[in-house]
C-alpha cells in the first residue's frame, strides 16, 4: 500500500527539488545568456506559425459557435465580446500552452534525455558544469518570457479570426466588432490572461527537463520520456488553468 | 600506506539504485603513478565504480578518498574543484553533440573554475591535445561527422587536455576493431608514460590489459616497446568485478594462475 504510493511521491519530491534548484540558479552565477537566447529563438520563433494558426482558427470557430447561441437572444452583435473574453481568459493561454507543450516539452525531454543516456550529463558534471544551471534554468527562463508573448499574439490573431467570421459571415461592421472586442476586456481578464501563460511556462519547461533528466534505458527510454513529458505537461496545463480561473472568478463573484 | 601517496581509495563502498546494489562493499586503493585494469561482465559495476570515484554517484555506505580527501559528503561545488584534477573518458565518449570538436576539447579548460585558462592559452592547449591524439585537422567538425575511433580519440583529448594527474577510462576500446583499439591503447599509454599519470582502465579485452602491464611508450621512437627491468612499466593491478563485488585483485601473473573460472574466462577468451 505504502510502496504503491512511494514511486509517485518520490517523483513529485524530485520534481520540486529540480524546480527549486532551477529557480535558485536564476540568482546565481554563471549565467548562460547564449543558451537563454537560443532557447527563446527555438521556443518563440519556432512556435510562431502554429500559434498563429491555432489562434486564428480558434477565434474564428468561437465566433461561429457563439453567433449561433447569441442569435437565440438576438445578440449576434455581441459576438466580439464573447470571442474576446474567451480568447483572452482561456483559449489563448491554454491552446498556446498546449502547442508549446507539444513542441517544446517534448523537445526538451528528448534533447536532455538523449544527453542523459549518452552520459553527456555526467560529462558536464565531470567537466565543471552544473547541468541544471546549463540546461534547465535557461529553458525555464526562456519559456517564462516567450509563452506570455506567444499568448498575446495568439489572442490578437484569434480576435482577427473572429473578425473575419463576423465581417464576412455574420455581416457585422468592423467598427461594431472591434468596439465590442475592446470594451469587453477588463483588467481582471487581462491579468489572468497573462498570469496563466507565465504559470504554465514553468509546468512545461520543468516537466520537459525533469523527464529528460530522469531518462534511462537508451533510445527507447528517450521516446518514453518524450511522450510522458507531453502528456504530463498538457494535463498540468488544464489542472492549473482550473485553479487559476477559480481564484479569479471567485474574486469577482464574492 | 602513506596517505599523500594514495591517489584514490575505496573503503567498503556500497552503491544502490532504488534499493538494488550496484557495488557491494568494494575496497581497493591506487597509489600514485600506478595502473589499474578493471574487468568483469556487463553490468558488474565497473562504470558505477568510476563514476563513484568522481563523486558523480554517492555511495550509501563506505568512504571514497580522492587525493586524500573523503568525497562522499562533499557538496557538488566542492567536488568541481577535485574533479578538475581527474580526467574521465566515458563509455562511447560522451562528446557534446551540439559543440564542435574544438569546443568539446576546450570545454574543461573554460568551464573548470580552478583552471580558468585565458582564451589564447585555450586555443593553444586544444591544438596541443588534438595533435596528441593526431586529430588536429578536425577542429571545426561536429562529433557526428567523425568515425567511432576518431570520436574516442577526441574524447581522450578532452579527458587529458587539462593534464590531470589521474585519468579514468571507461571501456575506451569497446566496439572498435583490434587495430584501432591498439591505437587507442597506445594513446592512453603515451599519456600515462609521458605525464606519469595514475590510470584506471575498464576493458573487456585482455589484450589491452596485457599492453598496459607489459609495455611502455617510448618517446624517442613514438612507439610502444616491451618494458624491461631497467625501464619498467608502471605497476599494473587487475581488478575483477562480478555482480557489484570485487572478486579479484592481483597482478597479471596472478590472474593467469587464478583457479577461479570467472577470472579465467577473461584471460582465455581474449588471450
Ligand atoms: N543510473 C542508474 N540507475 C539505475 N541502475 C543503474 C544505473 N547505473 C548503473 N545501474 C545498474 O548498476 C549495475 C552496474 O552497472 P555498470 O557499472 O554500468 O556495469 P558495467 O560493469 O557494465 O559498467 C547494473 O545492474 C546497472 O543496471
Ligand atoms: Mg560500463
Amino acid at each position: 500500500m505504502l510502496d504503491f504510493a512511494k514511486g509517485p511521491i518520490l517523483a513529485i519530491q524530485e520534481f520540486f527539488i529540480l524546480a527549486g534548484q532551477a529557480v535558485r540558479n536564476v540568482f546565481r552565477r554563471p549565467h548562460y545568456g547564449a543558451d537563454i537566447a537560443l532557447q527563446m529563438d527555438t521556443i518563440g520563433f519556432g512556435s510562431l506559425p502554429i500559434v498563429i494558426l491555432t489562434g486564428f482558427f480558434s477565434g474564428a470557430v468561437m465566433a461561429l459557435q457563439m453567433s449561433r447561441a447569441l442569435a437565440q437572444y438576438g445578440q449576434v452583435g455581441r459576438t466580439g465580446t464573447v470571442v474576446s473574453i474567451t480568447l483572452v481568459r482561456e483559449l489563448g493561454p491554454v491552446l498556446t500552452a498546449l502547442m508549446v507543450a507539444g513542441r517544446n516539452a517534448s523537445g526538451m525531454a528528448s534533447e536532455i534525455g538523449s544527453m542523459k543516456v549518452t552520459e553527456q550529463i555526467d560529462a558536464m558534471r565531470a567537466l565543471g558544469t552544473d547541468p541544471i544551471q546549463k540546461l534547465v534554468t535557461p529553458r525555464m527562463i526562456a519559456t517564462a518570457v516567450v509563452l506570455p508573448l506567444l499568448t498575446i499574439i495568439a489572442d490578437f490573431t484569434g480576435m482577427f479570426g473572429g473578425f473575419i467570421v463576423a465581417y464576412y459571415l455574420l455581416n457585422l461592421t468592423p467598427a461594431q466588432y472591434w468596439h465590442t472586442v475592446w470594451t469587453a476586456l477588463e483588467w481582471n481578464d487581462v491579468s489572468q490572461g497573462l498570469l496563466k501563460p507565465f504559470v504554465f511556462s514553468f509546468a512545461i519547461s520543468l516537466v520537459g527537463c525533469y523527464y529528460g533528466l530522469q531518462t534511462t534505458g537508451g533510445t527507447q527510454g528517450v521516446g518514453r520520456a518524450t511522450t510522458q513529458a507531453v502528456v504530463v505537461a498538457s494535463v498540468l496545463v488544464f489542472v492549473l488553468t482550473f485553479f487559476i480561473t477559480k481564484i479569479f472568478v471567485g474574486n469577482v463573484v464574492s | 600506506m602513506n596517505g599523500d601517496e594514495t591517489i584514490l581509495r575505496f573503503e567498503g563502498v556500497t552503491v544502490e539504485f532504488a534499493g538494488v546494489p550496484a557495488l557491494k562493499r568494494v575496497s581497493f586503493s591506487v597509489p600514485k603513478g600506478e595502473t589499474r585494469v578493471l574487468f568483469g561482465e556487463a553490468g558488474s559495476g565497473k562504470t558505477v565504480a568510476l563514476k563513484t570515484a568522481l563523486g558523480l554517484i554517492r555511495p550509501v555506505e563506505g568512504e571514497v578518498y580522492l587525493f586524500g580527501r573523503e568525497i562522499t559528503r562533499l557538496s557538488e561545488e566542492e567536488l568541481f574543484d577535485l574533479r578538475s584534477q581527474v580526467g574521465m573518458l566515458f563509455q562511447e565518449g560522451a562528446l557534446f553533440d551540439s559543440l564542435t570538436i574544438e569546443e568539446n576539447v576546450a570545454y574543461p579548460l573554460i568551464n573548470q573554475k580552478s583552471i580558468h585558462a585565458p582564451p589564447e592559452e585555450v586555443a593553444r592547449r586544444v591544438r596541443e591535445a588534438l595533435s596528441f591524439v593526431e586529430l588536429e585537422h578536425t577542429l571545426e567538425k561536429y562529433p557526428s561527422e567523425l568515425s567511432g575511433g576518431m570520436r574516442r580519440r577526441v574524447a581522450i583529448a578532452r579527458a587529458v587536455v587539462t593534464e590531470p594527474p589521474l585519468v579514468l577510462y571507461d571501456s575506451p576500446t569497446a566496439g572498435l576493431d583490434p587495430i584501432t583499439s591498439t591505437t587507442i591503447c597506445a594513446l592512453i599509454m603515451k599519456n600515462r608514460d609521458l605525464r606519469h599519470t595514475t590510470t584506471l582502465l575498464v576493458t573487456h579485452r585482455y589484450q589491452n590489459g596485457n599492453l598496459l602491464a607489459n609495455y611502455r611508450y617510448d618517446e624517442a621512437s613514438g612507439k610502444l616497446v616491451p618494458a624491461t627491468p631497467d625501464r619498467p612499466a608502471p605497476r599494473t593491478i587487475f581488478l575483477g568485478f562480478r555482480g557489484g563485488e570485487l572478486v579479484f585483485e592481483g597482478t597479471q601473473t596472478e590472474m593467469e594462475a587464478s583457479s577461479d573460472p570467472y577470472v579465467g574466462k577473461f584471460v582465455k577468451h581474449n588471450g
